[in-house]
């Protein structure tokens, strides 16, 4: 209790008629990054805009920093927002967008002043205080809106996809700078995003969210290893379904039969009984293509036909049609000249190791 | 960041802009026929003579514009340049909070709104100012309604004074405050307000320090497009202030009208531009100094 930095306790908020948020709870420990993962139109911006304050939930209540915020204006609350657009005033110079929330606060001059350049420090921009905002890159506006959230020293900076109308490059370099930003402040970070990668690369932990329901909370090992449903399955990573009923658990290992495939061996989930209908999900990139079809007892091979191969850079990915209802994608690394390089057409077996699968009661 | 050859939009623009000139064609012709040869000509009346029977006579003189330093002259361009302001302060007044109402709604109501403020022209501005007599007279509409509320015991005798001139005004330029006003604030992007709020600004803060010198343009627009009409007006001070509340424009037509003074009248005319002009100067570079009010 005293660790969290944020509470939200079974919030929910309409837009019209849209249930906008469902009975969302999640606690954020200080000091943490966070981030909120979903499609757009799962809620997440609107719980910014909830612990911003901008927005009222219809039920339940949010606390910052062990204080109820309900009925407590945005001016009041210890959080700071990064707006997707940055937001920054365009008739202010860069150290005035920064100094603004100082002065709103009635610092003192001189300390307003040490404050801005240490803020600047941090986010690179030392030298441009006297730029106005249209004048500056995009990259450049990102750190500022950034600094102008740092600099006021709040319990929770909260960023709505700051990174979003970056250019591939420079989103991962801000995605490494942000992360030693918030490692050095110490502040809590609440992140928005819709993209994967950035959220499994700076959160220590993430919560996925769809149609204002929270899926699962975790960190990006857990999310990304142990996906708890289909869909946060499907949100990150490349997986391929496969449905079937568990027809034998000898201890560790168990047995899935499934239609027109060979039997499919994977570790034995807890909670499931010999008879369960199952989902089961296998990372493409875990998948292997070979021409040989001998398998050990903690392997799997099924046989297929490659339908097509795509050259990715970084890895190859291939549509291996196993059958009618089967067509599997697997991605493997490209190592260049020396590599096996399979063809369309070709008859090849998509080998897997037991633990790999991912089993999901139906 | 790398540097790339991208062309700046300046670049872009330059030869397209050169190329384009000739559109101005049509309306410089226009321009110069119908507004600045007339221009020319009353300029160059304001420094002949009235005739005995009054007409022109072409002789030069400066008397036109000495005769202007005279305390019953001077009286009556202070109070067109006091009604002029206070018009002008009283239509932003009353045009900035609808303008940000207007501008704050979804997109339909917004045009709802703008076609609301345009009524009025669809109606004579004179029929219009006639029926302000009806509204503020002894026994019209007003006194009749305060009256009968109880909240005065005597009618209240407003027209054909400088405050019923005042009125008329505001009432007459008002669409010309809100329009540009509308328009400035339509293109202001809200969630810089939200910014300022999250950063502790309070509703007053929020207000003068990013919603007003954001709307700036629109401001300045606005307060030109009402102080420059006001000060030459002659309708409404001619049927609103019932001769007694004399303004520039009403001088003016004076003189060309009843008196048969052109050369006077132009005079006249030519220090009333004059002092638009440098009004207009002055406001403009005051808005451009001050990056905040």
């Amino acid at each position: 209790m005293a660790d969290n930095s944020v509470q939200i306790r079974e919030v929910v908020k309409f837009h019209g008629a849209t249930l906008a948020v469902d009975r969302l709870s999640l606690e954020i420990r200080r000091g943490e990054f966070f981030s909120i993962l979903g499609p757009s139109g799962a809620g997440k911006t609107t719980v910014l805009r909830l612990l911003a304050g901008f927005e009222h939930p219809d039920r339940g209540d949010i606390w910052i920093e062990g204080q109820s915020m309900q009925g407590v204006p945005p001016n009041l609350r210890p959080v700071n927002l990064v707006f997707q657009s940055y937001a920054l005033f365009p008739h202010l110079t860069v150290f005035g967008n920064i100094a603004f929330g100082l002065e709103m606060q009635r610092v003192f001059k001189a300390e307003i002043a040490a404050r801005v350049q240490s803020a600047l420090e941090m986010v690179k921009l030392t030298g441009k205080e006297r730029r106005y905002p249209p004048h500056l890159s995009g990259g450049e506006q990102q750190r500022v809106a950034l600094a102008r959230a740092l600099v006021n020293r709040p319990a929770v900076v909260l960023l709505d996809e700051p990174l979003g109308a970056l250019d591939q490059q420079l989103r991962q370099e801000m995605q490494v700078e942000l992360k030693t930003i918030q490692e050095q402040v110490g502040i809590t970070f609440i992140y928005v995003t819709h993209h994967q990668e950035e959220a499994l690369t700076m959160s220590d932990r993430l919560a996925v969210m769809d149609h204002g329901r929270l899926l699962q909370v975790g960190s990006p090992q857990d999310i990304y290893e142990a996906p708890a449903s289909v869909f946060v399955a499907d949100f990150i990573g490349v997986s391929n379904r496969l449905t079937g009923t568990i027809d034998r658990l000898d201890g560790a290992a168990c047995t899935v039969t499934v239609p027109d495939l060979p039997p499919v061996r994977v570790r034995t989930p807890p909670h499931l009984r010999a008879g369960s209908q199952v989902t089961l999900l296998l990372r493409a990139e875990r998948l292997e293509l070979s021409q040989d079809g001998s398998r050990s007892e903690r392997e799997n091979a099924a046989p297929g036909r490659v339908l097509k191969s795509l050259y990715n850079g970084g890895d190859m990915e291939y549509r291996v049609r196993l059958t009618e209802r089967h067509t599997w994608r697997v991605r493997v690394p490209n190592r260049g000249a020396g590599q096996k390089r399979f063809l369309p057409g070709e008859a090849v077996f998509v080998r897997w190791l037991a633990d790999e699968g991912v089993v999901l009661p139906e | 960041m790398s540097v790339t050859s991208i062309p700046t939009s300046h670049q872009v623009q330059n030869p397209a802009h050169r190329r384009s000139g000739w559109l101005l064609a049509p309306a410089a012709l226009w321009m110069g026929a119908f507004f600045f040869l007339p221009l020319l000509v009353v300029l160059a009346i304001s420094f002949a003579s009235r005739g005995t029977y009054g007409g022109v006579e072409w002789t030069f003189s400066l008397a036109n514009y000495l005769n202007l330093v005279d305390p019953l002259y001077l009286k009556i361009f202070l109070r067109s340049l006091v009604l002029a302001s206070l018009a002008t302060v009283f239509c932003l007044l009353l045009g900035f909070p609808l303008a940000y109402h207007m501008a704050r709604l979804p997109a339909r109501w917004q045009w709802a709104w703008i076609v609301l403020i345009m009524i009025p022209f669809w109606t004579n501005f004179l029929v219009r100012t006639y029926a302000w007599m009806f509204i503020l007279r002894t026994e019209g509409l007003m006194n009749q309604a305060l009256l009968s509320m109880g909240l005065i015991d005597t009618p209240i005798e407003i027209l054909y004074t400088e405050g019923a001139v005042l009125i008329g005004l505001v009432y007459g330029y008002l669409p010309f405050m809100v329009l540009p006003l509308y328009a400035a604030l339509a293109r202001l992007d809200y969630s810089v307000v939200e910014a300022a709020w999250d950063l502790y600004a309070t509703a007053w803060a929020r207000f003068w320090r990013v919603i007003l010198p954001l709307a700036k343009p629109g401001v300045i627009a606005g307060c030109l497009l009402v102080f420059i009409p006001s000060l030459g007006a002659f309708i409404t001070p001619d049927i609103l202030g019932g001769g007694k509340t004399m303004m520039v424009g009403n001088l003016i037509q004076h003189e060309y009208l009843v008196v048969r003074d052109w050369p006077f009248g132009s005079a006249i005319s030519f220090v009333l531009m004059g002092a638009v002009l440098l009004s207009a100067v002055l406001y403009l570079k005051m808005g451009r100094d001050g990056a905040e009010w």
